[in-house]
Order: C-alpha cells, then structure tokens, then sequence
C-alpha cells in the first residue's frame, strides 16, 4: 500500500501537468540561429553581427513580440559547405524559426535552399546577392541590408555628379570585384585610365599604386574589403598618394578596419547605407550602447543585425507570437513596420531594402576613436534595379 | 609604360624579393643543414610583427620595439625548438609536416586569442615617414627603400657568416656530414639549436620590418610561406646564394608581371580579353617560372654542395 502512494501521485502529477505543458506551447521560446563568420581574419564581420545582434535582443528585454528569445550562434567559418551543415542542423534539429545570416555573399548562395525548403525564414543582415533581388528571389527570404551593387553605385554616382573626368578603378579578381566596378561604371561616364583586378587577399599594392602615381586620375576607387583594405589604404597613404588624388570606396574603409588604418583613413571616402553619426535619436542610443557593451564603434554589420532583431520583433507583435501561419508572418515581415536605425526603410516587392545612400568620409572622433561620417546623401529611397526580374508580387 | 614607371616597379620587386630572401633564409638553412621541413617558418614571421606591436605599444619607441621583439623571436625559436622539433630530426619528413602545421594552428588560434582577430597595425618610425621623389610627380615611400636597404645588409651579413667565420664552416659542414662533423668533436646539437634559432630571429626580423606596410593578422604567415618554399625550391635546398638571387628572380617577375602583364597582352589581343586574361596569367607566373626551373635544373639554381 505504501509503494502504490507514490505512483498515484506520479500518476496524477503527469496528468496535471500535460495539459499546462500543451497550454505552454503557444509561448515556448522562439529559436532563432545566427550564421556568421566568427573564424579567420574575416571573424571581426562575423562578431559584429553577433554583437549587434545579442544587443537588439537585450535592449528588447529578452524578448522578441513578447516571446522569450533563444539564440543559437554558429560559425560558417567562410566555407559554403561548413555553412550548410550548420543551417540544415539549425533547422531540422534545433527547430529555429529563423535564420539571420551570413556575413558574405558566397555563403548567402549556398544556404537559402537549406534554410528556406527546411521551412525556417532566412534573414541576411549582410550579404545581398543580385540573383536573390531578381529572378531567384524568394518569399522566405528577406534582406535588411542593400543589393551588394547599390554600395559601388555611391561612389560612380558622386564621382560622376561632381565632375570628376578621369577614373582608376581597383578590385580583386572575383565575382563580387567585377560586379563592384560594374555598379561604379553604372553611374560614372568620364574616362576609365586603368581597371586593375588584384589576386584575393593581396596583401601589398606596390605595383599598383606605382601605377596609380604615374596615370595621375582625378579620382580612384577600390573594393577591396577587410584585410586587403587595411594594407591598401595604409600604403597609398604611405606612397604620397592620399594628398592629391581622392579615394572612393567600398567595404575598404568602416569601423572594422578603421581601428588598423587610424590616421592613415583619414578622409577617404565610401559609400554607405548609415554612418555611426546619422542623426536620429534611435541611432544615437544604439551607438552608445555597442561601444559602452562591447568597447568599439559598430560598423553597418553590427546595426543591420541590430534592425533584423527590431524587424523580427515588430513581424512578432503583430502576429502575436504565431509563427505557425507562415503566410501571416511573411505578410508582417514584409511590412517592415518598425524603426530602422537607418530612419526611411520599406520592403520592395523582392523583400530587399528601398532606403537612402549616403556619401561618407572618415573622421577621428574627439574621444580618438574612428568612424565614417556622412558627408552627403546620394540616392533618395533608391531601389535596387533586379526587382523588375523578381515574380513575387 | 614610361621609363621612371618601369625603374619604381623594379625598386618595388626588389623589396618584395629582399623580404622573401628573409623569410627563405632562415626556412632553406635550416631544410639544407637539418633537413627538417618546417612549415611553422610562416608563423614565426607573423609573430615577429605581432611582437613588434606589442613591444611598440610597451615603449613608444620603434628601435626598442625591433630590439626586443627579434630577442623574443629568438627565445621563441629556441624554445620551439628545445620543446617541439629537437624530438623530430630523426624522424620522417611526414612527421615534420604535420607537427610544424599542428603548431601553425595553434600559434594562429593563440595570437588570436591574445591580441584579437582585427588586423592590428605598427606606424612607421617617425623619421623615416614620407616619400622621396624619383621623378615629378612620382614618389617612392622611404621606408620601402630602408627594406631593401636593410634586406641587402642581412644578406652581405649572412653571407660573411656563413663563408667567412668558423661558425659558417661548422654550418656547412654539419649540413654535408653530421657524423663526420660530430665525430670531430662539435657538439652538432647545440649547432642545430643556434641555426634554428637564427632562422627563427630572421623571420622575425622580416614579419617586423613589413609591419608598417602590411596589417598584422592572424595567418598572415600563411601566403609568404608558400612563396618562401618557391624561393629555396628555385634557388637549390640548403644554399644562401641561391635563396638571395632566386628572392630577387621571384619579386621582379611577381612584381613586373602584375604591372604589365595586362599592357604586354593588349599588344596581342582585345583590351578586355587582355584583363580577364592578364591577372589571371600574372598571378600564375611565378609558378610557371619554378615549373622551368625545376625542368632544366631539377636541384635549383645553386644546389648546396654534397646533396
């Protein structure tokens, strides 16, 4: 009799408890996996859209649309095949909802059919493939940074407004290098002296700044991300260069490299979709809180990740917390109904950003630190031009 | 393509080549006189660099830094190779490859453990910032012609050490018959310790003199080292001579080769032809150029006597 005691409260212990476990399915926590590149020299991105991130979901007080957040984090290491493992166990074994990454282009192409046929919502806060934007563009993707083209078109575009006759253009010799001087040449009409592609991850620009010296252009412009941009700038400031011949670029000069090139940036200029100093208060409260959290200016990296979380969050509230109707979630999320740090921001039909681009220009803050400022504003709620391409309505 | 154009891309592939034969000094030394493969050569040289920061951002002051930091490169060499490769001589050439990549990893992981995974940078020494001017308007950075300056005093130095000293016989002649060497009474041991580490302190001096131009980072070993494997294969294993003039062949034909590789093809072919095809066949150059070597004269330029 006294053995049966025990089970019969077990027994009704589980009967009491079942239903309030099926009553907390509703609220169970919202898994979201985050795909970025943390490994190699490349990892400073791929922390950044971690940091920026984590921070969104803290200042949100752990909760997105009300439910409680759990975030998986996961290193691509920038090999395709490494990212698809890690997606495809993100979404047929951790479940997620979502998946907000990766940090490059190469990546985005390999894991959108993993993450999208295994029924997770893919959310780049980085990469923007031409194909994604047009004819391969996809309901259950969506991008909350630019068309990759749109960055280089800045630089052509202000290049060609302000009267600028003679170019040499500069980028390793790569897909995303030739697309890079493709979206420059887009806007720019003067004389191109010299197109110069370099090997990926060049380390010294020796020959080519000879180069550069001796066709004398009224302007350059470089894409020439990460590495190869801390070398490149530190060098043409070094060969005499940076006093007379202005330089427009890409991913060269941000606050990811800045902390290497220092004064050695200082006004070279670069084409960008924010700056740590845009003007609104929701961007000044997120710069202050990644420097006090994490002890460095963010980069686009960090505030793009920071608005996929505010664009996770607002899509949340308005269904409640459902992420079952899947039709439903994709409705809100295409509303993009919630303050981006960037100010003016709506999905186009192809779920990539219509939003302003800026000129900006490198500067060294009061407090020592580096960032780029803006200088002016180069396309008004500018779209990107693979939409006509894309079928999604 | 002007004259004083070609004259600063000759300055520019003579400093590349001065910072290989740097690099491939230390690395053909100690594969000729230990035959021990070292692939943890790169490493070293990044070490230099990330050492030379450190010490600058300690003292302030950029000979203190050079100072120091080639010491610690030194004691880590010599530690390397007391605790790791000292184990390895006997043993087969496939075990020297996989220790020293092992250490490779671990090394990269641990650099970036203490100083971070963002590219870190060392300023130019204040006095020798600035560019001289070759010709109008063509300017050449004075730090690159203290590279090649300081490059081409190793080398006489080396050169003298090696040919000229008592130490320079023991070396050479421990590489052609350690038994011989050892039997005569010179403590071969103690011979490798000092090589190895020489070598170590010389690709530390190279990773410190290229910190200025080049942002430190983890794996940036890891490209110069496989040049450095083309300099001593093209030069001949074990032989100084042939590391200097086979590092001076490869920065001219790299540097050259990437300057008008696209402009000599437009001579045969379309403009845009010419720049799909130019880069690609710039970058592949050197190898090519290894690959003749290699066909005419399979032990390199200058194979080290008694191999």
């Amino acid at each position: 009799m006294t053995r049966t005691i025990p089970l019969l409260a077990a027994v009704a212990a589980v009967a009491l408890v079942a239903p309030a476990q099926a009553q907390d399915k509703a609220q169970e926590k919202l898994k979201i996996g985050v795909i970025a590149t943390l490994s190699g020299p490349p990892a400073v991105l791929g922390q950044q859209i971690r940091n920026g991130f984590q921070l969104a979901v803290r200042d949100l007080g752990g909760k997105l649309g009300g439910r409680e957040v759990e975030v998986l984090v996961q290193d691509d290491e920038l090999k395709p095949d490494i990212a698809v493992g890690k997606v495809k166990a993100f979404v047929e074994r951790d479940k997620v909802d979502f998946v907000v990454g990766p940090v490059f282009s190469n990546i985005l192409q390999a894991i959108v059919k993993p993450a999208t046929d295994g029924g997770a919502i893919l959310i780049s806060p980085n990469a923007g493939t031409s194909n994604y934007a047009g004819r391969d563009c996809n309901p259950n993707l969506f991008v909350t940074s630019y068309q990759n083209d749109q960055m280089h078109e800045i630089s052509g575009k202000h290049a060609q407004d302000s009267g600028k006759k003679t170019a040499f253009i500069m980028a390793p010799n790569y897909q995303a290098g030739k697309d890079s001087l493709a979206g420059f040449k887009r806007w720019f009409k003067g004389e191109i002296l010299d197109e110069v592609y370099v090997p990926l991850n060049q380390l010294d620009y020796s020959a080519e700044l000879s180069k550069i010296a001796a066709a004398k252009p009224e302007v350059v412009f470089v894409f020439l991300p990460g590495g190869m941009g801390v070398n490149f700038v530190k060098q043409y400031r070094q060969a005499g260069l940076a006093d007379t011949i202005p330089v427009f670029s890409t991913f060269t000069v941000d606050e990811s490299t800045l902390p290497a090139q220092q004064d050695a940036a200082l006004g070279f200029f670069a084409g960008s979709n924010w700056a740590p100093n845009l003007d609104n208060p929701q961007n000044k409260a997120f710069v202050a809180a990644y420097e006090a959290a994490f002890g460095a200016v963010p980069a686009t990296y960090a505030f793009q990740a920071y608005d996929t979380a505010l664009l996770i969050d607002s899509a949340l509230k308005a269904t409640k917390g459902d992420t079952k109707d899947r039709d439903a979630l994709r409705a809100a999320l295409k509303k993009a109904d919630f303050v981006s740090l960037r100010g003016d921001f709506r999905y186009n039909t192809n779920n990539y950003p219509v939003q302003d681009f800026y000129l900006t220009k490198v500067a060294k803050r009061p407090d020592g630190k580096y960032q780029t400022e803006i200088v002016e504003k180069v396309f008004d709620d500018y779209a990107d031009p693979y939409v006509k391409s894309c079928k999604m309505k | 393509m002007s004259t004083t154009l070609l004259v600063v891309q000759v300055l520019n592939g003579l400093q590349l080549g001065v910072l290989l034969f740097l690099i491939a000094a230390g690395l053909t030394l100690v594969f000729g006189v230990m035959d021990f493969i070292n692939l943890a050569h790169g490493v070293q040289y990044m070490l230099g660099a990330y050492l030379a920061v450190a010490f600058y951002g300690l003292t302030d002051s950029f000979v203190l830094a050079l100072v120091l930091a080639l010491a610690a490169a030194l004691a880590f060499g010599l530690l390397l190779e007391a605790a790791v490769f000292r184990h390895l001589y006997g043993r087969d050439h496939l075990d020297h490859v996989i220790a020293t990549f092992g250490i490779i990893l671990f090394l990269n992981a641990a650099v970036k453990y203490v100083w971070g995974a963002a590219p870190l940078s060392l300023p130019v020494p204040e006095a020798l910032t600035g560019s001289v001017a070759l010709a109008p308007g063509i300017l050449y950075p004075v730090w690159r012609l203290v590279i090649i300056g300081s490059g081409l005093a190793v080398a006489a130095l080396l050169w003298v050490l090696v040919s000229r000293t008592r130490m320079g016989m023991l070396v050479r002649a421990g590489a052609t018959n350690p038994e011989m060497v050892s039997a005569l009474g010179v403590d071969i041991r103690r011979l490798f310790t000092l090589v190895f580490g020489f070598g170590a302190m010389l690709a530390g001096f190279a990773g410190i003199m290229i910190a200025p131009i080049l942002s430190v980072e983890p794996g940036m070993g890891d490209t110069i080292l496989i040049l450095a494997f083309v300099v001593i294969v093209i030069g001949g294993i074990g032989s100084i001579r042939g590391a200097f003039v086979a590092a001076l062949l490869i920065g001219l034909v790299d540097t050259l080769g990437r300057s008008f590789a696209v402009d000599v093809l437009r001579l045969f072919m379309s403009s845009s032809t010419a720049r799909t095809v130019g880069p690609a066949l710039a970058s592949m150059l050197i190898y090519l150029l290894m690959a003749v070597v290699l066909y005419v004269r399979p032990t390199g330029l200058f194979p080290a006597k008694g191999r």
